[in-house]
C-alpha cells in the first residue's frame, strides 16, 4: 500500500534548518502548517488574499534577487490564482519555489473537493505556463529531492519551481499565526531589511 | 496597438462640433514623461501593468527604463499581492489598469488595507466622459465608490496637470502613511474611443 504523505510532515521537513529562506504561506492550513514548524519572522502567513500568494513570492522574489523565495500554498488558494502562474512562467524568477500542498479538498469550509480531484494536473499547467522546473512529489525520496531544489543557490538553478505535493486530507489542529497584517508585515521587513525601515 | 490610434478629443468635439484624429501618443504625452521621472525619483522599480490605450506612452518610457521592470499581468488583482510582495522586500511600485480592472481588485485590496502596504494605482477610466461603449459604463461609473468602498483613497485627474500633481501627491502620500490610493484619469485626459470610426478606418 502507498503510504501518503503527510501535510506537517512536509513542511516541517522542507522548513527544517530553513535558514535565510523567505517564506509566503497562503490562507487556511498551509499557513497553519508554516506556524506549526516554527512561527518565524521571515515567514508570511496569510489571512486573506486567497488566489494571491504566489504574486506575493514574485514580487518579494523579483525585490530580493539573491534571497530564495519559498511559496507554500494549498490547490484551493493556488487554483484562485492560476493566472499568476502565466505571469511567473513569463518572468522565470530564478529564485521563486512554489509548493503546493494539494490534498484535493477546501479545508477550511468543510472538506468539498477542488478540481484536482477531478485530475486537474497543476505541475502540469505550470510546466505549460513555462516554469522551468515543475515536480510531482508522492514520495518521501521525492520530498527530499524537492527540498535540495528549494535550497539550490540561485546561480546555479533553473528556476522558477512548482511542485505539487500530494498529500493526505487530514483535518488537524489550527496552529494559528499572528493575525495582525501591519505586525506580520512589519516583523518580514525588519528582519529582512533591519529595524532602520521601521524608523524611517 | 492599432485601435489605440484613433481617438476624438473630447473638448474639441464639444467645441467644433467635429471628431479629430488624434493618437494616443499626441494626447499622453503631456503627462506620462513627467510621471515616469516622477517614477524615477521614488525609486520605483516594478511596473505591474494590465495595459489601457491610454497608459500606452507611460508604458514604453517605463520599459526602456534599465531600473524598472514591467510585469505583466494577467489579471488586475495580480498587481495588488504582487507590490504587496514587493514591500515587503524593500522596493516600490506601481500598479497601472483601466477602470474596468478596478472590479477584478475588490477583494485582493484586503491585503493592503489589513496589512497597510503602499499601493499606487493609475486608473485609467472609461465608461466616463463621453463613452461609445455600454459595457464599459456599468464599472466605470462604479470605480470610485468601489475603491473607496475598500479603503483605498481615490484622487481624480481630469487635465495634463492634474495628472501630474495628483501622481505626485499619491507616491508621497502612500510611500509615507502606508495607505493604498488610487489616481482617476479621467475620459476628458485620455480621450474616448469611437469605435463606429474605427470600423470605417478599416486596419486603423
Amino acid at each position: 500500500m502507498k503510504k501518503t504523505l503527510h501535510r506537517r510532515d512536509v513542511v516541517n521537513h522542507i522548513l527544517h534548518q530553513r535558514g535565510d529562506l523567505l517564506v509566503v504561506a497562503g490562507l487556511g492550513a498551509p499557513a497553519w502548517d508554516v506556524t506549526a514548524a516554527g512561527d518565524h519572522p521571515l515567514s508570511f502567513p496569510l489571512w486573506g488574499a486567497m488566489g494571491g500568494a504566489a504574486m506575493i513570492g514574485l514580487g518579494l522574489a523579483l525585490a530580493q534577487p539573491k534571497r530564495k523565495v519559498l511559496v507554500v500554498t494549498g490547490d484551493g488558494e493556488m487554483l484562485m490564482g492560476l493566472g499568476s502562474l502565466a505571469v511567473i512562467g513569463s518572468h522565470k524568477p530564478r529564485n521563486l519555489s512554489i509548493v503546493v500542498l494539494d490534498n484535493e479538498q477546501y479545508g477550511e469550509t468543510g472538506m468539498q473537493d477542488t478540481v484536482t480531484a477531478s485530475g486537474v494536473d497543476l505541475a502540469g499547467i505550470a510546466k505549460s505556463a513555462g516554469f522551468t522546473m515543475t515536480m510531482s512529489i508522492k514520495t518521501k525520496s521525492e520530498l527530499s529531492l524537492l527540498k535540495n531544489q528549494i535550497y539550490k543557490e540561485s546561480k546555479t538553478t533553473s528556476g522558477p519551481l512548482f511542485a505539487q505535493v500530494k498529500v493526505d486530507p487530514e483535518k488537524l489542529p489550527l496552529v494559528l499565526p499572528p493575525r495582525e497584517g501591519a505586525y506580520l508585515k512589519n516583523r518580514f521587513r525588519i528582519a529582512l531589511l533591519g529595524t532602520q525601515v521601521a524608523l524611517a | 496597438m492599432a485601435s489605440n490610434r484613433l481617438i476624438i478629443n473630447s473638448f474639441a468635439e464639444i467645441k467644433k462640433g467635429v471628431n479629430l484624429k488624434i493618437s494616443s501618443k499626441d494626447k499622453s504625452v503631456h503627462w506620462s514623461k513627467p510621471v515616469h521621472k516622477l517614477f524615477q525619483e521614488h525609486d520605483i522599480e516594478q511596473v505591474a501593468i494590465v495595459p489601457d490605450a491610454g497608459h500606452a506612452d507611460l508604458i514604453h518610457l517605463c520599459e526602456a527604463d534599465k531600473k524598472m521592470s514591467v510585469i505583466r499581468l494577467t489579471s488586475e488583482e495580480q498587481g495588488v499581492s504582487l507590490l504587496g510582495g514587493a514591500w515587503l522586500g524593500g522596493k516600490k511600485g506601481v500598479l497601472l489598469m483601466q477602470s474596468s480592472g478596478v472590479g477584478n481588485c475588490i477583494n485582493m485590496l484586503s491585503l493592503s488595507t489589513s496589512c497597510q502596504f503602499p499601493l499606487l494605482i493609475l486608473v485609467t477610466m472609461r465608461g466616463d466622459h463621453a463613452e461609445f461603449n455600454p459595457s464599459q459604463v456599468p464599472m466605470g461609473d462604479a470605480t470610485e465608490t468601489v475603491l473607496a468602498a475598500m479603503g483605498v483613497l481615490v484622487r481624480r485627474a481630469d487635465t495634463h496637470e492634474d495628472v501630474v500633481q495628483e501622481v505626485s501627491g499619491a507616491l508621497r502620500m502612500t510611500y509615507n502613511t502606508f495607505r493604498p490610493m488610487a489616481v482617476l484619469i479621467g475620459q476628458k485626459v485620455i480621450g474616448a474611443k469611437d469605435f463606429r470610426k474605427l470600423t470605417h478606418t478599416g486596419s486603423e
